[in-house]
């Protein structure tokens, strides 16, 4: 197990929006990883990598109080991490709507707002006034009043950026947001969520098998990986010496053109359209 | 088909005028219910439960019990089992299409025992709204507007969840309790629906109008409203049409609602209302 002494973060001034003390995840007997220590900071954008079976989503989940941990306590903004928590957004992997769906653009946007109210569906005109906002704040105003079914998936991923965005988040929770979508619409996203941390202090934890499209934002790279992890800048974690020590095998990575490659990893591990 | 005079059309009318407004406040539950049976994917689900509710009705007429309390039982039991063993969509089409036809031999079964009138046999199966006495058309009614009232409660988390269950869950949406709450309203509706239109025929009210108000809108407030006027439409109008005549009153409201949803295709594929 190797961790990263800056684990707490390099400058632990304001007090964290995430903290995570102890963390361990089995699955069955096998113990994907234990001693995990991390601490967000507000407005610093984390990258969790690692292939699938790393237990990438399942922190997430804990995060999200969807799970426990198998050791270890999750605190968001001080207090165990619980469901429905109001300043957490949350950003899911791309699921198409069905065509049919009766809803248009801005009520997936609207579901953000009062998805969770009870009671007779009567939006208030705050509420449409919100909606509004959130939309213009993510380049959606144009397609707002289309069906969700016919909107194509990088539009769908905008509202739900928009749809998370809701409750002026202080930590943003994304798995997986740009997979299946085009470059263009990855950097589009990337870019909404990265202005968001930066104009507002959101911190941002963002899981993904590819860190390329979000390379130049990221602060700090969680790296998960048989049964380790390890924790840093990514110029500290994306090098060969690292991720070899990490894999317990001869790993290499290439850096050109701002795009990161490792080569070289196990298997078992994930097949390889990984390039972290 | 009107095979009678005016005069005694209307009433024939006043006759039958709790039948049509159990039909009339049916209709528009269905339609209502129907919206989230689309966005659940659960339209197989509605006909397995109905054959069960079937099977309870037909118990309960054996055993001279009340029939709309065995259609409930049955209805709540097939709900359940769904609802319970069946929260993948995979794993839910094999339960019912396991559980639909024991359902529907259990009924036939206990039918085949009954010793009473064979009207009443396959009023269970093709809808007897006529014959059900007032006490009866009561509960039925009450049932229909507690459904509606509770789907107004938990509109909008429900629809959250139907959406996208995961976000829901993560903002808060209990979403397991909502499902057995939809599954128990389902089951409710149906049990009305089979004492209406007869358990093979449920879908009709369940099913088409609010697939037909999906053809022609995408609003979340016009799909609901289209459905419910598609249902009352239905229901009412196969009531009125056939008490003039001697044919059943189950296909006008399969035909009508039918017909209402070719003419949703239609319009649908010249273009899709957004409003």
């Amino acid at each position: 197990m190797t961790t990263d002494p800056a684990a707490g973060g390099p400058a632990a001034t304001p007090s964290p929006v995430l903290s995570i003390r102890g963390g361990a995840l089995r699955v069955r007997d096998r113990e994907l990883w234990s001693g995990l220590d991390l601490d967000v900071r507000p407005g610093e954008f984390i990258a969790v990598l690692g292939g699938n079976g790393t237990g990438k989503t399942s922190l997430l989940r804990a995060m999200l109080g969807e799970r426990r941990l198998d050791e270890g306590t999750v605190l968001v903004g001080g207090h165990a991490a619980h469901r429905g928590h109001r300043r957490i957004g949350y950003i899911p992997q791309q699921k198409i709507a069905a065509p049919g769906t009766p809803l248009r653009g801005r009520d997936l946007v609207a579901l953000g707002v009062n998805g969770t109210r009870w009671g007779p569906p009567i939006s208030t005109r705050a509420d449409r006034e919100k909606v509004d906002a959130l939309l213009a704040s993510v380049g959606a105003a144009d397609y707002a009043d289309r069906p969700l079914g016919s909107l194509s998936g990088g539009e769908q991923q905008r509202l739900r950026v928009a749809q998370a965005l809701a409750d002026d988040p202080t930590l943003l929770l994304c798995d997986e947001p740009l997979m299946s979508l085009d470059l263009q619409h990855q950097r589009a996203v990337s870019e909404l969520i990265d202005a968001r941390r930066r104009e507002h202090g959101t911190a941002v934890v963002f899981v993904t098998h590819d860190i390329n499209p979000v390379l130049g934002m990221v602060d700090r790279v969680l790296y998960l990986a048989q049964g380790r992890f390890t924790v840093g800048t990514p110029d500290e974690v994306l090098r060969s010496d690292v991720l070899t020590r990490l894999y317990g095998t001869p790993v290499e990575v290439f850096r050109s053109h701002g795009r990161v490659v490792v080569v070289g990893v196990p298997e078992l591990e994930h097949h390889h359209e990984v390039t972290a | 088909m009107i095979t009678v005079d005016p005069g005694t059309y209307v009433q024939l009318l006043a006759l039958v005028q709790n039948s049509i407004i159990a039909a009339a406040v049916l209709g528009i539950v269905g339609g209502l219910i129907g919206v989230f049976v689309m966005q659940r994917d659960m339209a197989f689900a509605v006909h397995g439960i109905s054959e069960l509710s079937f099977a309870g009705a037909a118990a309960a007429l054996l055993l001279g019990l009340n029939v709309v309390g065995g259609s409930i039982v049955g209805s709540l039991i097939a709900a359940g089992l769904i609802g319970v063993l069946g929260a993948k969509a995979r794993d839910r089409n094999s339960i019912i299409g396991v559980l639909m036809p024991f359902g529907l031999g259990l009924g036939i079964l206990f039918l085949a025992l009954y010793p009473g009138r064979s009207g009443n046999k396959f009023g269970l199966l093709t809808g007897q709204i006529i014959s059900v006495d007032l006490p009866q058309l009561g509960l039925l009614i009450g049932i229909s507007i507690v459904v509606l009232v509770a789907l107004l409660i938990v509109w909008r988390p429900l629809t959250f969840d139907s959406l996208d269950a995961e976000v829901a869950s993560a903002r808060g949406v209990p979403s397991r309790a909502l499902s057995i709450l939809f599954m128990t309203l389902l089951g409710l509706t149906v049990a009305v629906s089979v004492q209406v239109i007869g358990a093979l025929l449920v879908m009709a009210l369940l099913v088409t109008p609010a697939a037909a108000a999906l053809r022609v809108s995408s609003s979340p407030v016009m799909v609901p409203v289209l459905s419910m006027v598609f249902g009352l439409v239905s229901a009412v109008g196969g009531i009125l049409l056939a008490i003039g005549g001697s044919l059943p009153i189950s296909p006008y409201i399969t035909t009508i609602s039918f017909a209402i949803y070719v003419v949703c295709r239609i319009i649908g594929s010249r273009a899709r209302v957004a409003r």
